[in-house]
């Protein structure tokens, strides 16, 4: 941010920023609209039909068409306020495929960020511009909500769940970056910045003691906790086609794999044993890691311990990094 | 000081020397009274005592924000500051201050009853509501509670170390005033009607109190549910909203404003009626679309309870779950639209008479429309993504609330205090006190709707720098408007003593309530009425009858 | 006219006046349902979040003491209509015979909850403060969960139970006292509806919590 200019209008510094003003000033045109309708007519009846006046009185009867006038009328303009605001919302809800990845950990009163090539900030966040980045975000403690104004996005934090955010910057410059939900006594310090910049500032910034990519830090912690010895590493299985119309996992060796194969499964259809199947993204990883009795897969005992309290969110951020990054045999690059 | 009287419809009998207000002084007839009138001036106590303290606490946290770094108060403190501020003014001012002070005092007169259907619970829930209040102050006095008004779990429910459960309690019982309120309010339209008076006689003031009351009675136990439940889990460490315990903190959003939308109706309803009555009797008109009026009410407390979803857009409620809560939402607008156009169109034609009480219902009608319309932009998904938790929804709801509920309460009570009291109160004073708060009110939160699209969050003690300026002015508008709050209470008190007696009816207004003395017996009329004509039937009301009244 | 003690009659009949207390009563029960349903709300969020839990602690309540109170339930709720019904045609004896079974019905239903809840204590199973919570299979945060929502609804539940129980106490000692009862014998139907809903409220707890998965 500049130096604290008065301003009576947020910059616009993301894509979707003027798309969500050009609502705005629709909605701001129709509200001075209707607000100067109402008020002038008030202002036009009370100078006119003052007790005093003697203005035209002739007794009328009140006409139903009138009311459904302005029962009627308002609809359309009310869908079209809809349609348009639901259409931006979902894109503000989809983020797109290639976005950069950032991992986001939240707690009472602070920010924490991980870059895709490990390198961490607090309570500041260095992006690049025109290049989308989506947020996975967590809380640790209450819910916080990570809100950046001049990119007119805001997300809930919870603890708990992850939950997302996407924006792609397009004017290099210092914003604001609020936390928008009360989280107790230092809510509104809890503030940072998000620093626009240009690709070629930002390959320079990022390479400035990088720090450690978090799939590296998940790998070391998928051997500290030896996950290896129920999920195996080798023989890597081969995922089947469809079976019984799921698509699952073939066993080289039923029997000796004690828990699901995790090579390429991130974002795979995991039968359960009570007949759901659920998909493995970030969610599903994590719920499985704290409370692996939740969604049990089918053909493999329910044996995995709870890793509840000996994980930070940062950590299983970490790990959820490394699994992603196992590739199958043969398969697809994650 | 002028005092305006208009031709009186009905004839004035001579006040007999005994009325509600003189047949007994002891404090034991007050404390112990079953007659309505007098719980309604009981409550008018309470309500004014706690809105004090919550505009008190609004004063020092506005004095707070004239700068941009925590100078005044700690972080704690104001944290404490603007959760006092929310409980107040919504528990314990807004929700009651219309139903219970004009509505407990005038539905019997105006249904042309003795009383209200159940006269002790009426005190029951009189004392419940002191009970609540008073805890809630001590409460907060004690230590306080800085969770906000909305208690959002895990933080309330696990991590905040202030009194969260005795608020909470506090808050359940208050809750048990609101729905015995609502009970007996609508039994008594069910069954305590006058001779003649068919539901499309009733005034307005009485649809909306009824449409008020069920809203009352489905809502309130979802609140009271709910914060019993924030109690059991801090009390007993159960998890039901605690990530940490397996719970979902997201389900006490849903079961909050389950509640708290619907509540917002039920702040918002008796204003319109409130309105309604103003308008007809100081333009002298029928009101225009009455039966849609009437009609229009019922569907806002229908409809409340189907958009709590639009506070929760940006909560990690699904995508889809949103745009259903946000096409309810804008639908929403329509009933109260078609109530503004009606009460617009009841000026043409009409008789206007300037007192204050019209003052009040004009700005009223004015600053709903901008707060209404400003609901739009919550509504619409996209922008409320940028807005939600900032000082636009600030400045929206007090739009409602402070230039709607407070204006209509404020012009209620000044038009019927001839009928409470029996005496009229100094009008030069009452139209300049309307002015000032007119002109404090949009000083103060106009300014804030530009704050929230900026990006200033609520519940901020220090804030960004560039941020200063709308907030000083914002301030300033406060102390306009708390100003323009102390001279009503200074010149209503005085009207006891100095003011002019004040006849039966003092504006010419229709409606039963005018036609017995100022002010009425305990038992309200010597005898029951007998209704035969249609409601607002002003002789020279300029609109004619529907063919059906 | 004073209103201290004094009385103004704002109904123009007694039967207007049954007519409002009876409306009265089903406006409050309009209000429980909304009580009860918000909790209800809950367990179905749940139940639906943690449903291998829920089963798994729902097997292990006392399904025969459960039974035996839903059976007490049902047969106190006919001793209610009697008197109800007792009451209508003039006895007062007989109904205070009825509400008098009510009551006792009542209490028995309480002792039998009670009883449960000192089993669930002794097996370490009462998620209240204090109380060790043992549980040693799978799913151990959501059988804590179900059963603070049991303790919940039911505790709930049980307190509406003590409140009829009172009120019967006391309508039943009034309606030994003539003067009363001549004026006011027509509240019973207003009673009965209250005894009644908080049966019907037993009614959906009792397979929502005890027969989630009674499969052998």
């Amino acid at each position: 941010m500049k130096d604290a200019d008065f301003q009576l209008f947020p910059d616009a510094a993301s894509t979707v920023a003027s798309r969500v003003d050009a609502l705005f000033w629709f909605l701001t045109f129709l509200t001075m609209v209707l607000s100067l309708l109402i008020a002038g007519l008030i202002v036009y009846f009370s100078v006119k039909y003052r007790r005093s006046s003697t203005a035209d009185r002739t007794p009328y009867r009140a006409d139903t068409r009138l009311e459904l006038i302005w029962i009627i009328g308002p609809l359309p303009i009310l869908f079209y306020i809809f349609f348009w605001s639901a259409t931006l919302f979902f894109e503000l809800r989809r983020p797109p495929a290639d976005s950069m990845q950032v991992a986001v950990v939240a707690r009472q009163w602070m920010w924490k960020f991980q870059h895709p090539s490990g390198k961490r900030e607090i309570d500041v966040l260095h992006v690049p511009i025109h290049r989308p980045v989506q947020l996975t975000m967590i809380s640790q403690d209450v819910i916080h909500s990570f809100y950046v104004p001049a990119f007119r996005v805001k997300q809930d934090v919870l603890p708990g769940r992850y939950t997302t955010v996407w924006f792609e910057p397009d004017k290099v410059g210092e914003y604001h970056l609020f936390c928008a939900e009360y989280c107790g006594t230092n809510h509104s310090r809890m503030v940072g910045r998000i620093v626009v910049m240009s690709q070629a500032d930002y390959e320079a910034w990022l390479s400035n003691d990088t720090g450690q990519p978090p799939q590296v830090a998940g790998m070391q912690l998928f051997e500290k906790f030896r996950c290896a010895s129920c999920h195996g590493s080798s023989p890597s299985p081969r995922y089947a086609g469809e079976r019984d119309g799921v698509r699952g996992f073939e066993l080289s060796e039923p029997g000796i794999q004690r828990g699901p194969p995790l090579a390429g499964i991130f974002g795979r259809d995991i039968p359960l044993v009570d007949g759901r199947t659920v998909t493995a993204d970030e969610a599903y990883l994590r719920e499985s890691i704290l409370r692996p009795q939740a969604k049990l897969v089918a053909g493999f005992p329910p044996i995995m311990p709870s890793y509840e309290g000996q994980l930070s969110e940062e950590n299983i951020l970490e790990l959820i990094a490394h699994i992603k990054s196992l590739q199958a045999e043969g398969g697809t690059p994650p | 000081m002028t005092m305006v009287v208009d031709e009186p419809l009905a004839p004035i009998t001579a006040p007999r020397a005994e009325n509600y207000l003189n047949v007994d002084y002891r404090v034991r007839s007050w404390l112990l009274t079953r007659d309505h009138k007098r719980i309604g001036i009981l409550y008018l106590f309470g309500i004014t005592f706690f809105f004090c303290i919550g505009g008190a606490s609004a004063v020092l946290f506005r004095l707070e924000l004239m700068t941009p770094e925590g100078d005044l108060f700690q972080s704690e403190t104001y944290n404490r500051l603007f959760t006092l501020h929310g409980v107040m003014m919504v528990f314990f001012f807004l929700i009651p201050a219309i139903p219970a002070v004009l509505g407990n005092f005038l539905v019997p007169l105006m249904v042309g009853a003795r009383d209200l259907a159940f006269p002790l619970l009426n005190l029951l829930s009189w004392y419940l509501f002191m009970i609540a209040g008073i805890v809630t102050v001590w409460v907060m006095l004690a230590g306080g509670v800085d969770t906000g008004w909305t208690f959002y779990t895990p933080y309330s429910s696990t991590y905040a170390n202030t009194y969260v459960m005795a608020t909470a309690v506090a808050i359940f019982i208050n809750g048990f005033s609101s729905i015995l309120t609502g009970l007996n309010i609508i039994v008594t339209v069910h069954k305590l009607r006058a001779p003649g008076m068919t539901w499309f006689r009733l005034p307005l003031f009485i649809w909306s109190h009824y449409a008020t009351s069920l809203i009352f009675i489905l809502g309130t136990p979802v609140i009271a549910v709910t914060l019993l439940l924030v109690a059991l889990e801090r009390g007993l460490g159960v998890g039901i909203f605690d990530p940490a315990l397996g719970g979902d903190p997201v389900l006490f959003q849903h079961l909050f404003w389950f509640y708290s939308h619907p509540a917002v109706y039920i702040m918002v309803l008796p204003a319109f009626g409130v309105i309604s009555e103003l308008i007809a009797t100081f333009s002298r008109n029928r009101i225009y679309g009455y039966r849609f009026i009437a009609f229009a009410s019922l569907a806002i407390a229908v409809l409340g309870f189907l958009v709590w979803g639009h506070h929760m857009f940006v909560s990690g409620q699904s995508t889809y779950a949103g745009l259903v809560f946000s096409i309810l939402s804008l639908l929403i607008a329509v009933p109260s639209a078609i109530k503004v156009f009606n009460w617009t169109a009841t000026l043409y034609k009409g008789r206007l008479l300037f007192a204050t009480p019209l003052l009040y219902a004009l700005g009223f009608i004015g600053l709903f429309t901008i707060g209404g319309l400003t609901g739009l932009f919550l509504a619409a998904t996209a922008v409320d993504v940028h807005v939600h938790d900032t000082y636009f929804v600030v400045a929206h709801f007090h739009y409602i609330m402070v230039g709607g509920t407070v204006m209509a309460y404020l012009g209620g009570i000044h038009y019927w205090w001839p009928k409470i009291t029996g005496r009229m109160y100094a009008e030069s004073w009452a139209r300049f006190s309307a002015i000032l708060v007119f002109v404090g009110f949009n000083l103060t939160f106009f300014p804030q709707f530009v704050l929230g699209y900026l990006g200033m969050p609520r519940r901020y003690h220090v804030y960004a720098e560039e941020f200063q300026m709308l907030n000083v002015m914002s301030s300033a508008g406060a102390s306009i408007l708390g100003v323009g709050y102390l001279f009503p209470i200074c010149y209503l008190i005085w009207s006891l003593r100095y003011g002019a007696k004040a006849p039966a009816n003092p504006w010419g207004a229709t409606g039963l309530e005018w036609q017995t003395v100022s002010p009425p017996l305990t038992e309200n009329f010597a005898e029951i009425p007998l209704v035969t004509g249609p409601p607002y039937d002003h002789p020279e009301s300029a609109l004619l009858p529907d063919d059906h009244e | 006219m004073s209103n201290v003690g004094g009385h103004i009659e704002q109904f123009d009949s007694p039967a207007r006046r049954s007519e409002a207390v009876m409306l009265g009563m089903w406006v409050f029960l309009a209000t429980e349902v909304l009580f009860f349903g918000g909790l209800f709300c809950v367990y179905g969020v749940y139940r639906y979040e943690y449903h291998d839990a829920f089963r798994l602690g729902s097997r292990r309540l006392d399904l025969w003491l459960g039974t035996l109170n839903t059976f007490v339930l049902l047969s106190s709720s006919l001793t209610m209509a009697l008197a109800v019904q007792a009451a209508a045609a003039g006895r007062s004896r007989r109904t205070v015979t009825f509400l008098l079974a009510t009551i006792a019905l009542g209490t028995l239903f309480l002792g039998i909850k009670g009883a449960e809840y000192l089993h669930k204590y002794h097996d370490g199973l009462l998620p209240v403060a204090g109380a060790p919570f043992k549980w040693e299979g799978p799913h151990a945060g959501g059988v804590h969960l179900f059963l603070s929502l049991y303790v919940g609804m039911t505790g709930l539940h049980a307190l509406h139970m003590v409140i009829g129980i009172g009120l019967l106490s006391i309508f039943a000692w009034l309606a030994g006292r003539p003067r009363w009862w001549a004026l006011r014998r027509d509240s019973f139907d207003v009673l009965g509806l209250y005894w009644h809903f908080v049966d019907l409220v037993w009614i959906f707890l009792f397979p929502l919590l005890y027969l989630i998965d009674r499969t052998p």
